[in-house]
């Protein structure tokens, strides 16, 4: 069976031409095509964060005029955050690790699977249409009025756009659900699974339960649009305010959508290059399902100053702050894990201390936004702006990084430029940091965010932001290097060559088509190291 | 896996007759046809006709009545979810203060 022969077949060469990929039903196959549809959307996005920080360089317009600067923005938020950010981790390496995690030889439903990603991709075509051709200018939320006003064009199908990628969102979260519950490996229960999969699954559960209220958004925005039925606009009877708990009601469980599986990857990292048991396996899996529950009862947070009620002010900024107990669970932790580990410096373990550290500062600012008298203050500065890149590149990005490092031998088969990656690391972390710390400042002086100009005395700081997204680009092409020059001429990599413990480092780099050349049996936990 | 779970075509034949009729109530109490007026409970009134409709289908043409019980934990919990986003927006208006300007 596990002859020589038998092992240089593997997921890569089994079936050839570009046919057997877009309609493939292997999970891991689909998840490679997300990697590479993300890693275009990141591109696309970042080039429009560089213009942003470029037009910011100095006061007065630089290379666009106010409206041009408003659509950039636009662009860069939508982009990010429904084509890069959200299926990022779930449907890229959460597709193709899930199985592997699970001991399964593919997820429960390989054609929803793999109709989630047309769903993207169709999903992404109408929102690029929205953004290039009607020139959508609303900024990713797309607040009412300005949303549909008649000035404002397109707004709809972005949305349209938005749920036709949450549908993909909705498809993978119902494959997770069914995969965990039904293909777990023999001897593997609910506490042995690997933490990434805790985080996957309280993704999933979000991913189903608040996908559908954007269709509800949709549909009040387009009946009020196209028929002139008041639901928000007050001129017809209607309530600005009621369109922000629409959107919030999706929008802020996508943030956790957002950051729990990167949670679940950074809690493989950091055990994984400890070369310890993780500490608090219990407390970490049960705090995912945790802030996926408390996410929630918390969207009101956004509106402090938009007209909602003070009563209903206060319940959400009580609440917001509770979400800061299993989030500090977890990364105490953490941190208690790496107490005498082993620790080795490679690059993924970079990105799980980077993430420590940046996703800390953007967890405990999220706590001061969540003070409403502090944010009186800060709302709609940059300091917001500074906060939610601090979790969403601090934290989200980072956790990819570090999970494609970790996860590159396995993926592909081979090892990449261990200095080059570390050197990618370093400009991302540092550029990150000059980038965004500054921002912190520049809000709390009270800068608004949004806007195309500003006063001449925000204008050293703003300098020295932009150089900053400046180091982060040289950071990520070192990154897209690194990948590159792995998969071209990296060495042959072994099976296991971080000595972790999960279930996926026990079959072959790559890995074969039906993912394990004999069936995986659990006998114990997940990462028993010592 | 257990098998289908087969419901009398009597069952379907009463639903079917309940949910004519209260499609027939829908009608009925609706002010522009009958002149029927209850006020601010017009309203609920063809909600609750409609809840009751919805309900009848779930539980009998999507036999939700008969499955497992895991799938009408997930409807109702939907369903509850729904309720908190407007429970909590109901609360948010039933607690705003309009701002009179001083100047
Ligand atoms: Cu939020």
């Amino acid at each position: 069976m596990s002859s020589a022969a038998d092992k240089s077949k593997n997921y890569l060469n089994h079936e050839k031409g570009l046919w057997s990929w877009l309609t493939t039903l292997d999970h891991k196959r689909i998840g490679i095509m997300y990697m590479i549809t993300v890693m275009l959307f990141f591109l696309i996005g970042g080039i429009f964060a560089l213009l942003i920080r470029f037009e910011l360089f100095s006061t007065g317009g630089q290379i666009v005029d106010a409206d041009g600067y408003n659509r950039m923005m636009t662009f860069h938020g939508a982009i990010m955050v429904f084509m890069v950010i959200i299926p990022g981790i779930p449907a890229f390496l959460g597709n193709f690790f899930l199985p592997l995690h699970l001991g399964a030889k593919d997820v429960a439903f390989p054609k929803v699977n793999l109709m989630s990603w047309y769903c993207l991709i169709i999903g992404a075509a109408i929102s690029f249409f929205s953004l290039f051709a009607e020139k959508v200018a609303t900024g990713w939320t797309f607040y009412t009025p300005y949303s549909i006003s008649e000035t404002s064009n397109g707004a709809i199908l972005l949305v349209l756009g938005a749920f036709v990628m949450g549908f993909s969102s909705i498809l993978t979260g119902l494959n997770f659900v069914a995969t965990t519950h039904r293909l777990r490996a023999p001897g593997m229960g609910f506490f042995q699974m690997p933490l990434f999969v805790w985080g996957l699954y309280s993704t999933a559960i979000l991913q189903i339960i608040a996908t559908p209220v954007l269709a509800i958004t949709l549909l009040l925005l387009a009946a009020e649009k196209t028929m002139g039925i008041g639901f928000f606009d007050p001129k017809l009877g209607g309530d600005p305010v009621l369109f922000q708990h629409f959107f919030w009601f999706y929008s802020h469980p996508a943030v956790y959508i957002m950051i729990l599986p990167a949670m679940g990857i950074i809690s493989e990292l950091i055990t994984a290059f400890s070369r310890k048991v993780i500490f608090g396996y219990k407390a970490i899996a049960f705090s995912s399902v945790g802030i996926a529950a408390v996410s929630f009862f918390v969207w009101g947070h956004h509106m402090f100053v938009s007209g909602q009620s003070q009563v209903a002010g206060v319940i959400f900024s009580f609440l917001t702050m509770l979400v800061g107990v299993p989030t500090a669970i977890k990364t105490f932790n953490w941190v208690a894990t790496m107490y005498k580990g082993s620790i080795q410096f490679q690059s993924p373990m970079l990105y799980a201390m980077g993430f420590l550290f940046l996703f800390t500062i953007g967890g405990v600012t999220g706590v001061m936004l969540a003070v409403m008298a502090v944010d009186v203050h800060f709302h709609d500065t940059y300091f917001v702006v500074a906060h939610f890149h601090y979790v969403m590149v601090g934290g989200t990005l980072m956790a990819i990084m570090g999970g494609i490092y970790y996860w590159f031998p396995k993926m592909f088969g081979k090892m990449y430029n261990e200095f080059m990656a570390q050197l990618s690391f370093l400009f991302i972390f540092v550029g990150f940091n000059v980038t965004f710390f500054p921002q912190f400042i520049l809000g709390a002086q009270g800068m608004p965010r949004r806007y195309f100009d500003y006063l001449p005395a925000f204008e050293p700081l703003n300098r020295v932001s932009t150089v900053g997204s400046w180091l982060i680009a040289i950071g990520f092409l070192i990154g897209l290097y690194v990948i590159i020059n792995g998969l071209l001429k990296g060495k042959k990599a072994p099976d296991n060559p971080w000595g972790a413990k999960t279930l996926e480092w026990q079959t072959s780099s790559p890995p074969p088509h039906t993912n394990f050349h004999e069936q995986p049996v659990v006998t114990g936990g997940p990462y028993e190291f010592r | 896996m257990s098998g289908h779970h087969i419901i009398p075509f009597s069952v379907y034949r009463n639903v079917l007759i309940a949910l004519l009729i209260l499609t027939v109530l829908t009608v009925a109490v609706a002010k522009p046809v009958s002149g029927f007026d209850a006020g601010v409970f017009n309203f609920l009134i063809a909600m609750g006709i409609a809840s009751v409709k919805a309900g009848l289908v779930l539980a009998y043409f999507m036999q939700l009545k008969y499955d497992n019980k895991l799938y009408l934990a997930v409807i109702v919990s939907t369903v509850l979810f729904l309720g908190l986003l407007f429970s909590v927006a109901m609360i948010d208006w039933a607690t705003r203060v309009p701002e009179i300007s001083t100047l």
